[in-house]
C-alpha cells in the first residue's frame, strides 16, 4: 500500500497542547515538512518565543533553545555568528516580535543577519489571555481593548513586513495565511524560500504568517478562519515585499 | 619570564578575556568601560572570535546567551545602569545553566547618576539583580594583575559550574594604568578552591545539530508539577559546592590585629595604605578583603571575629557589603562604616579620622540625616 501522509521525520510524535483550531499547530508541522525537504534536521537550531509556541520543542524533533521574551533575534545572532555552518532560525508571535522585540528583530535584520524568522502574527496575545497585540486590528475587542481597538487611545496595527521591507539589511520579506489548503501551500513555499535563503547565505529573511487564535478571536474555529481570510487580510495584505 | 606591559584595566580584562579562549563579545558602549568593546573590536577578528555592537544591553547579552549555547566562551561587558538591563538575561543564563562572563565596571547611580566610580551595585551583584532562586559568582579584582588571574578564572569557573560569573570592578579599576604580566599567575594563596588552571571542559550538553545524536533542548521554563522546584534544589546542591570550594579572600596582619579593616577592590587600595601607616604608629590594625564576593568568605571571617575586636567596613556606596560583614560574624563583634557614595572617593585621611571618631564614640552611627516632607 501506498503511505501518502505521514508525519515529518523533524516532528515528534506528541499529541497537541494548542486550542482547537489554533494556527501555531499547522506552521510547526510546515516548518518540520520544509526541514525534512531541505534535510537540514541534523543542522539545525531552532529558537523558541515566549507565548503560546514557548513549547515548540515539544512538538520539533531537532535542536531547540527558548529565548527570553522578544529576545529570539538577538539569540539567533549569537549562536549563528559562531556557528555560521548551522540553519539558525526564530519563530516568534506578535507580542514577542512586535511589541517587546522590536528593537532585536529591526536590529537583526538590519545587520543583515543570515537568519530565518517565522512571524507568527495572529492579532492577539495567546498566551497571556486575549491582550491587544500591536498587531491587533482597528476596533478589534480584546481583553485590554474592551470596546475594541481605538486608533487615539492604543495606537495603529503596526505592519511589521512593509516596516523591515525598507532595511537595506533584508533579503526576503513574506506574508502569508494559513486559512485555508491553497494558502497553506503558498505558505509553506515562502517558508521553504526563506530557509533556502539561509542556506545560500543571502541574509535575514522574514515571513509573516496570519494566523488564527480562535480562543481569543471569541470565535468557533471556522469562524476564525474565516475572519482571518476577510479581516485580517485587509489589514495585512499578502504578498512579497522584499527579494 | 612574561614581559610587562602597560595598559589600562579595561584593555588589560579584555586581553585576559582572548587569554581565557573568550571568542565572542558583544556589548553596548558605555562610561567608563568603553576601552573594552574598542578593544575587542580589534583583537576579536584577529584571534578569529566575534565582535558585535549590539544596539542595547539586553540585546547583547542574548547574543552571548545563543553564542554560550553552542559552547563557545562568551563574555559581555558593561557599567551599572546596562548591567540592569542586562539582568533578565543573566537570570535566563542561570536557568538554561549556560556559562558567561559578565563585567560590571560600576559607576555612580541610582538612575543615570554619574561616570565616576563607585561600589553601589553590590546588592545587585551578590543579591542576584535579576528575577529567580539564582546566585552568579562574583569576583572582585583589586589591582591590574589580578584582573587578568581573575578573568581567566572566571571563564574557568563559568564553565565548570555552568553559569553566569561576574567580575565587579569600578570605574578607576578599568581606567588606570599598571604594569602587568599578561600571564596568569596563581590566584592569591588564602583561597579554598583550586589554582587556576584553564581546563579543557568537556561540553557534552551544547546545541550544535543533531547530527549523530539525540536533540538536545536548552530551556527554562519548567512547567511539570515540582518540577522546577527539583531543578532549584539542584542548583541550590550546586551553589553550596561553590560555596565550600569557591571562597577567596586576603587578610594582612590577622593574627594580631584589634581592629580589621574589610573592603574590595579599589577601595582595599585606599585601606591597605592605611593599614600600613596604622602599622607605622604602632597600631595594630589589619585588613581582610574578600576576592569572591558571592559566595562571600563567610567562615574565614568568623574566624577572624575570634581574635579581632573591631570591624570597620570601607566602600564606596552607602554601606551595602558591610551586611555581609555583620551576618557573616554573627553581629558577635561591632562593626562601623565608612562609605562614600556618588562618586565620592574616601582618602587614607578621611579614614583614619572616621575610623578614630567611631571607635571613641564606641557606636555605629550614620551622619546622613533625612528629613522626611510631611505628606
Ligand atoms: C518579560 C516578560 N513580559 C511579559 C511576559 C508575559 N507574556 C508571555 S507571552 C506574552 C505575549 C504572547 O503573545 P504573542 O507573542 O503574540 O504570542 P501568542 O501567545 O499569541 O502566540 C506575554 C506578554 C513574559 N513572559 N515576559
Ligand atoms: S490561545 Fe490562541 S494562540 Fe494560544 S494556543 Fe490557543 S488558539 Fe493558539
Amino acid at each position: 500500500m501506498n503511505k501518502v501522509f505521514s508525519k515529518p521525520k523533524s516532528m515528534k510524535n506528541a499529541s497537541t497542547h494548542y486550542c482547537p483550531g489554533c494556527g501555531h499547530g499547522v506552521v510547526h508541522r510546515i516548518i518540520c515538512e520544509v526541514i525534512d525537504e531541505l534535510d537540514i534536521r541534523e543542522k539545525v537550531i531552532g529558537i523558541a518565543p515566549v507565548g503560546c509556541a514557548v513549547i515548540a520543542y515539544d512538538y520539533w524533533d531537532f535542536d531547540v533553545t527558548e529565548a527570553a521574551h522578544g529576545r529570539v533575534p538577538a539569540v539567533a545572532t549569537g549562536i549563528k555568528r559562531v556557528k555560521p555552518e548551522n540553519i539558525v532560525f526564530g519563530y516568534q508571535g506578535d507580542g514577542d516580535l512586535a511589541a517587546i522585540g522590536t528593537a532585536e528583530i529591526i536590529h537583526a535584520a538590519n545587520r543583515g543577519e543570515n537568519i530565518t524568522i517565522i512571524f507568527v502574527n495572529n492579532a492577539v496575545y495567546g498566551m497571556t489571555g486575549g491582550q491587544m497585540a500591536p498587531t491587533t486590528v482597528l476596533k478589534q475587542k480584546t481583553s485590554t481593548t474592551p470596546f475594541g481597538r481605538d486608533k487615539k487611545r492604543d495606537g495603529f496595527p503596526l505592519k511589521v513586513s512593509e516596516l523591515l521591507a525598507t532595511l537595506p539589511g533584508v533579503s526576503y520579506v513574506e506574508r502569508v495565511a494559513i486559512h485555508d489548503p491553497q494558502h497553506i501551500l503558498k505558505a509553506k513555499k515562502a517558508i521553504k524560500r526563506v530557509f533556502q535563503n539561509q542556506i545560500n547565505g543571502l541574509g535575514f529573511s522574514l515571513v509573516e504568517v496570519l494566523s488564527q487564535c480562535p480562543t481569543y478571536l471569541g470565535h468557533s474555529a471556522k469562524e476564525a478562519v474565516r475572519w482571518v481570510a476577510e479581516e485580517m487580510i485587509k489589514e495585512y495584505p499578502l504578498g512579497v515585499f522584499r527579494q | 619570564m612574561t614581559k610587562k606591559v602597560l595598559m589600562c584595566g579595561n584593555e588589560v580584562l579584555a586581553e585576559a578575556g582572548i587569554m581565557a579562549g573568550c571568542r565572542f563579545y558583544a556589548g553596548y558602549p558605555i562610561t567608563p568601560q568603553n576601552e573594552i568593546p574598542a578593544y575587542m573590536s580589534r583583537r576579536m577578528p584577529e584571534v578569529g572570535g566575534v565582535f558585535i555592537q549590539a544596539e542595547s544591553e539586553i540585546s547583547a547579552v542574548n547574543m552571548v546567551f545563543g553564542a554560550s549555547l553552542t559552547g563557545v566562551r562568551a563574555m559581555t561587558s558593561s557599567s551599572s545602569p546596562g548591567i540592569s538591563l542586562k539582568q533578565e538575561g543573566i537570570s535566563y543564563l542561570a536557568g538554561c545553566q549556560l556559562p558567561a562572563v559578565i563585567v560590571n565596571m560600576m559607576r555612580g547611580g541610582p538612575g543615570l547618576g554619574n561616570i565616576a566610580p563607585s561600589q553601589s551595585d553590590y546588592f545587585q551583584a551578590t543579591r542576584g539583580g535579576g528575577h529567580g532562586d539564582y546566585r552568579q559568582v562574583v569576583l572582585a579584582p583589586a589591582s591590574l594583575q589580578e584582573i587578568v588571574d581573575l578573568t581567566v578564572l572566571s571563564f574557568d569557573l563559568a564553565d565548570k559550574y555552568r553559569m553566569p560569573v561576574m567580575i565587579l570592578g569600578d570605574g578607576i579599576l578599568g581606567q588606570m594604568m599598571e604594569p602587568v604580566e599578561l600571564n596568569p599567575k596563581s590566584i592569591p594563596q588564602r583561597c579554598s578552591g583550586q589554582e587556576i588552571q584553564n581546563p579543557k571542559i568537556e561540553k557534552d550538553w551544547v546545541l550544535d545539530g543533531c547530527k549523530g545524536r539525540e536533540p538536545r533542548v536548552i530551556k527554562s521554563l519548567l512547567l511539570g508539577e515540582g518540577e522546577l522546584e527539583r531543578f532549584n534544589l539542584r542548583l541550590q546542591e550546586k551553589y553550596a559546592l561553590i560555596k565550600d570550594k569557591e571562597v577567596r579572600y586576603e587578610v594582612l596582619y590577622g593574627d594580631d590585629s584589634d581592629i580589621m579593616l574589610v573592603s574590595y577592590g579599589t577601595t582595599s587600595r585606599i585601606c591597605r595604605s592605611v593599614v600600613e601607616r596604622l602599622r607605622r604608629q604602632g597600631k595594630n590594625a589589619g585588613m581582610f578583603r574578600p576576592i569572591s564576593l558571592w559566595p562571600f568568605p563567610e567562615r574565614a571571617l568568623k574566624e577572624l571575629a575570634e581574635r579581632v575586636n573591631k570591624f570597620f567596613v570601607v566602600e564606596m556606596s552607602c554601606g551595602q557589603m558591610v551586611d555581609d560583614v555583620k551576618l557573616s560574624i554573627e553581629c558577635r563583634k561591632p562593626v562601623y562604616f565608612y562609605g562614600r557614595t556618588g562618586g565620592g572617593i574616601p582618602t587614607e585621611e578621611e579614614i583614619i579620622g572616621e575610623l578614630q571618631k567611631r571607635i571613641d564614640a564606641g557606636g555605629c552611627f550614620t551622619s546622613i540625616k533625612y528629613q522626611a516632607p510631611s505628606i
